[in-house]
């Protein structure tokens, strides 16, 4: 939290150099298409998709500190709310967007209630159950969902006036939706919710003493959470303009969560490079080997993971701060940033970075997930920095 | 510090962006497609030229139906094979296989990259219900030939819409005619308990046999699905058992076909007439069961099992045999779904050879205008015959029991296209 | 074959499904006592131990010769991938570890599928052909020789985790790893025994259950989720929770299935939903779980 101050305290001096990569971003975000073969603006697109499926994902497991091995259902039901609306009510595309978007802030706010009892480990594995049990209910609701068959929508057409091709209207489509919820994403984190959040995975005792309502910020983290994988899953109906019940198996669910750790927890970047991971990863593996593409692809998690504990966001970080390590010292002293620059990230990041070699320093800070301790000083002093005030409201 | 380094990749990325879309656009690649002169004169020539032919497949070589995978072993080993007597007419096959883990969408994806990137000639052979669904209205936007598609759902012959896709294996609707006209014939009375995985093949199957009996006195008393997740259908069984059905019919893959197999034969209070459908039907899953257990079990084929000592001396087998030793040294050529891709692969050589014109349309009307023709390893009477109003190549298939150490075919090969007429939405 | 029976019969098969499931839930209640996570590899790496079994059959070994050869060897296997695998993730988020087991898991699976392709595998039976006759039930010996194992196996794990002094060191270890270093544990020591363990008894689990569901490279994956919820029903501490938990969702999922038409074979997977989350709403650590308590 005090790493936040820090940041907020030079973003003036900032201003410039971030409005200068953002147009830069959005340059080559733009001009994507026009310069990549269709086959390649698609696989962007898909990543791009992806991406909202991972923030969603990010701001249950990386800012709220909840598992879910669940989200591939709740990607599941956006694609299937999509899909059903075009197939039996022909509504347009554009009027599925906020219904799948809808419904699945509902489901993940009825999902959130029990989620509130359990924690941890219990609750990645009920919410696993839950991403098993969909697909034979997609079976078994045949009338609506075209059961095991599955449902072939329209893709999206790009409109006569654009003079664009298939994938590249396509392509734009899903790229203004990702870049709205991505941006919707980070700010609701530094909103008082993103805030309370965060507050209640460093400690949650803590958090509620100083009055963050705990029960309806999980809860609603939960809807949240579900919203974008349900908004990932509608964009999903749109490019491939197909769903079936087996598309959307618990290895789905693990995959999501697998891209998110890979890509980077707690980091604003690391669901997009999480999503090229989860879409390109698999291609390359099938390059290496094509005997076994598994055989790589495990191999390749592994070795990430080893590489960046932290996740794929984390290794600039974690390269330089090792250089900088090694670099006389003020050279260090003078890139004062790489702390302040982790500020999403878990705590442990900048006291760890030689994890890989060294034997845990800060075995509890790093564990979003279950119980935590005050081992980390530093967690416990930066809370009220963050935290909301006592008479906090929606 | 990360702030920097994003603005000068970003800077980098623009600038080498900038310049390479000045330079040569990738997407200019897409106007590489080729047409045909002459009498062919317009039709798409892309993928193939006097020399070569470029085919791509699209099969789970990683993930839960990874089993299925082998079957691109055996395709590649046939196009090797005759690559190395000079080819197809004189083109030498090229044949590029892709991944997709058996989900939809990479199965788009890997669709695209094959018509896209590597510009196939065609799409031969998309396994599964729902990959092959997923990429069908792609493909036939594009006017790319889907033929021979390694799933027997229904859908590929009855649709109108997707002229470029086709179906090769018999549909699953046919597979169960010939059991309901086998069990009409032999046990008109019969009480059917019916085990099937809950997907489209299991639920073709069943509702394709229900269909086939209505009217006649045999009854389905019993149904029980499982999913492919499911560790084992013992608790299936169970339930079945109870109707006291004098027939079961099993509508499974390999694995859970070997456990059902073995849960009928360890109850020893109910002995129904065991039917397994083809896909369960290889002597490698019955052997694990063993094969004092297996006796008398029915099934219905249509190509020849390698793993059947009584075809060890056919030709066509002895050169699948050895070419799959020579090409796919760790493939096991007893697996049948081995001897599948050569059979599949050797029908798309055959469709090949009967192109008017050497053109993607030329493949299409190809291979939906088949003439009984004959294929190495299909059993000696089945054909592949397709025409007007018929877009399913195989719907011929011939009994078979299980006696000694193999199977037995027995009665006449069974034309469900005369017995029940074509099939219909 | 009366009503009576028939539900016998029924809750029998159940418990038969639920004693598989629960052989691996035991491994997965080790992993988790010694080393806190969640190990998504823990089925198949039991699938890769019963394939080194049947190849030690398979190449003329006795089966009993070839069991303990099996256990010993996966038990090295454990050690050793958690000194390979799980040792340079060590210290890093919970979840990396666990996503490392995932890609483990990815490995694994597609590693056997290379080496003894994905046809189904005949695995030799160690239990007699055939069962009894309970007064019109049938139960295999098949059956009452799993549940007879894993009774057995949760015994030791109980006296294990209960009464020796390597219980509490676990538990120290799980729980801190960096006190218990202090308090001069060796803690690498102790996770790899702690792998090295459960991939022993994995190893039964995947020995046991291989006649029954045959084998092959995905045979451990159905179970995989089955075990998971066996556990968390039992609470993911306690190897008598595992069993219970298995043998209760075993005949849950059975009988739902058989009998309520509402539900059928095809839901019966949600079952165990209802009851785990029924079962944790009330008490959040399963039913034999401890509850942590923290100091906040």
């Amino acid at each position: 939290m005090n790493t936040i101050t820090a940041a907020l305290g030079t973003d003036r001096a900032r201003r410039p150099r971030a409005a200068l990569t953002v147009l830069l971003a959005a340059a080559a975000a733009v001009g994507a298409p026009f310069y990549f073969a269709p086959f390649q603006v698609f696989q962007l697109t898909m990543v791009l998709l992806y991406a909202v499926a991972l923030a969603g994902l990010n701001l249950l497991v990386g800012f709220g500190g909840q598992i879910s091995l669940g989200h591939g259902a709740f990607f599941a039901a956006g694609a299937y709310t999509a899909a059903v609306m075009l197939d039996r009510y022909d509504t347009g595309h554009l009027a599925t967007l906020p219904a799948a978007a809808a419904g699945c802030f509902l489901l993940g706010l009825g999902f959130g209630v029990p989620a509130l009892r359990l924690r941890g480990l219990y609750l990645a594995l009920v919410t696993l159950s839950f991403a098993v049990f969909l697909p034979p209910l997609l079976k078994r609701l045949e009338p609506v969902t075209g059961g095991s068959m599955g449902l072939t929508v329209d893709k999206l057409q790009p409109p006569a006036w654009s003079g664009l091709a298939e994938d590249q209207w396509t392509y734009f489509v899903v790229l203004a939706v990702t870049v709205v919820a991505l941006l919707l994403a980070r700010n609701l984190l530094r909103s008082r919710v993103g805030r309370a959040l965060l507050a209640v995975r460093d400690n949650e005792s803590a958090a509620e003493v100083m009055g963050v309502r705990l029960s309806l910020h999980k809860t609603l983290a939960f809807a949240w959470s579900a919203m974008f994988a349900g908004v990932a899953g509608c964009l999903y109906t749109w490019v491939i303009g197909f769903v079936s019940p087996d598309s959307f198996s618990f290895v789905l669910s693990i995959t999501l969560l697998a891209g998110l750790v890979v890509g980077g927890l707690a980091s604003l970047y690391g669901p997009l490079l999480g999503a090229a991971f989860v879409m390109y990863v698999p291609s390359v593996s099938q390059d290496v080997s094509e005997a076994a593409p598994g055989v790589v692809f495990g191999l390749l998690i592994i070795t990430v993971m080893f590489v960046a504990p932290t996740g794929l966001a984390g290794l600039p970080g974690r390269v330089l701060g090792a250089v900088s390590r090694r670099l006389p010292r003020t050279t260090a002293a003078l890139d004062r940033t790489p702390e302040a620059d982790s500020v999403p990230e878990t705590d442990s990041v900048p006291e760890a970075d030689s994890v890989p070699e060294a034997e845990p320093k800060s075995p509890a800070g790093s564990r979003p997930a279950t119980t935590l301790t005050p081992a980390d000083p530093a967690v416990v002093d930066a809370e009220p920095v963050g935290a909301p005030p006592r008479t906090e409201k929606e | 510090m990360r702030k920097t380094t994003a603005l000068r990749a970003a800077a980098a990325a623009t600038a080498a962006l900038l310049t390479a879309t000045a330079c040569s656009s990738q997407r200019g690649q897409d106007d590489q497609s080729t047409t045909a002169g002459g009498a062919c004169k317009g039709q798409q020539t892309t993928g193939i030229t006097d020399k070569t032919i470029k085919l791509g497949g699209i099969y789970p070589l990683s993930g839960p139906a990874s089993a299925y995978g082998t079957i691109s072993k055996g395709v590649a080993a046939y196009f090797k094979y005759v690559n190395g007597k000079g080819g197809i007419d004189g083109r030498k096959v090229q044949f590029i296989v892709r991944d997709d883990g058996y989900q939809p969408p990479k199965a788009v994806e890997e669709a695209r990259r094959l018509v896209e990137q590597e510009k196939v000639f065609a799409v031969f052979q998309t396994l599964g219900t729902p990959s092959t669904a997923a990429v069908w209205d792609y493909l036939n936007k594009q006017k790319v030939p889907q033929p021979f598609v390694a799933t027997g759902a229904s859908a590929w012959g009855t649709d109108d819409k997707h002229p470029w896709t086709i179906g090769w294996q018999p549909n699953y609707v046919a597979e169960a005619r010939v059991y309901a006209k086998y069990l009409k014939d032999k046990k008109p009375k019969a009480k059917v308990a019916v085990l099937y995985q809950n997907d489209d093949f299991g639920k073709d199957l069943l509702g394709g046999f229900k269909k086939a009996v209505a009217g006649s006195g045999i009854k389905v008393v019993a149904e029980e699905s499982y999913e492919v997740t499911d560790p084992s259908v013992s608790a299936q069984m169970a339930s079945l058992s109870r109707s006291k059905a004098d027939v079961l019919l099993d509508v499974t893959t390999p694995k859970f076909g070997s456990q059902a197999l073995a849960a009928d034969a360890r109850n020893t209070k109910w002995n129904p007439l065991h039917i397994v459908n083809n896909v369960a039907s290889s002597a490698a899953v019955l052997q694990p069961v063993g094969f004092k257990n297996v006796q008398g079990v029915v099934s219905a084929t249509y190509f020849k099992d390698p793993a059947d000592p009584q075809w060890a001396h056919d030709p066509e087998m002895k050169t699948y045999m050895n070419a799959l030793h020579k090409y796919a040294p760790d493939a096991d050529p007893a697996n049948q779904f081995n001897a599948y891709g050569w059979a599949v692969a050797s029908s798309l050589h055959k469709a090949l050879d009967a192109m008017k014109c050497p053109t993607r349309e030329g493949l299409r009307d190809a291979v939906r205008n088949l003439k009984d023709v004959k294929v190495g390893l299909l059993l000696p009477d089945v054909t592949l015959s397709t025409g007007h109003g018929d877009a399913f190549p195989l719907e011929t298939m011939q009994l078979m029991r299980f006696k000694g150490e193999r199977w037995q075919l027995f009665g006449k090969p069974v034309d469900t296209r005369k017995e029940f007429g074509p099939l219909t939405k | 074959m009366s009503a009576v029976t028939d539900l016998l019969q029924q809750v029998v098969e159940g418990l038969g499904s639920g004693a598989v499931y629960a052989s691996l839930a035991l491994a997965l209640v080790l992993i988790h006592r010694f080393t806190g996570i969640v190990n998504f590899a823990q089925g198949e790496l039991a699938m890769l131990s019963t394939y080194v079994a049947w190849q030690l059959v398979a190449s003329g070994m006795p089966f009993w010769l070839a069991l303990p050869v099996t256990l010993a060897v996966s038990f090295a296997g454990g050690m050793l991938v958690e000194r390979i695998v799980i040792r340079p993730v060590q210290g890093a988020p919970e979840l990396t570890v666990v996503i490392v087991t995932v890609g483990l898991f990815i490995f694994v699976n597609a590693l056997a599928g290379l080496i003894w392709s994905f046809t189904v595998k005949d695995f030799p039976q160690p239990f007699p052909d055939g069962g009894l006759d309970l007064a019109g039930v049938r139960v295999d010996w098949s059956t009452l020789g799993i549940i007879g194992v894993v009774a057995v196996v949760m015994g030791v794990l109980y006296l294990l985790f209960q009464h020796t002094s390597i219980g509490l060191v676990m538990r120290a270890v799980a729980c801190n790893p960096a006190s218990a270093r202090l308090s001069g544990i060796w803690v690498g020591r102790v996770l790899m025994l702690g792998w090295g363990l459960a991939a022993t008894v994995g190893a039964v689990s995947g020995v046991l259950v291989a006649p029954v569901l045959f084998l092959e490279p995905n045979m451990m994956g159905g179970v995989l989720i089955y075990a998971f919820a066996a556990a968390t029903l039992g609470g993911f501490d306690s190897p008598v929770g595992a069993v219970v938990g298995g043998l209760f969702v075993g005949v849950a999922e059975t009988l739902t299935g058989a009998y309520v038409g509402v539900i059928g074979a095809d839901l019966k997977v949600g079952v165990p939903l209802v009851i785990i989350l029924a079962v944790l709403l009330v008490r959040p650590q399963g039913l034999f779980g401890r509850a942590a308590v923290e100091r906040a």
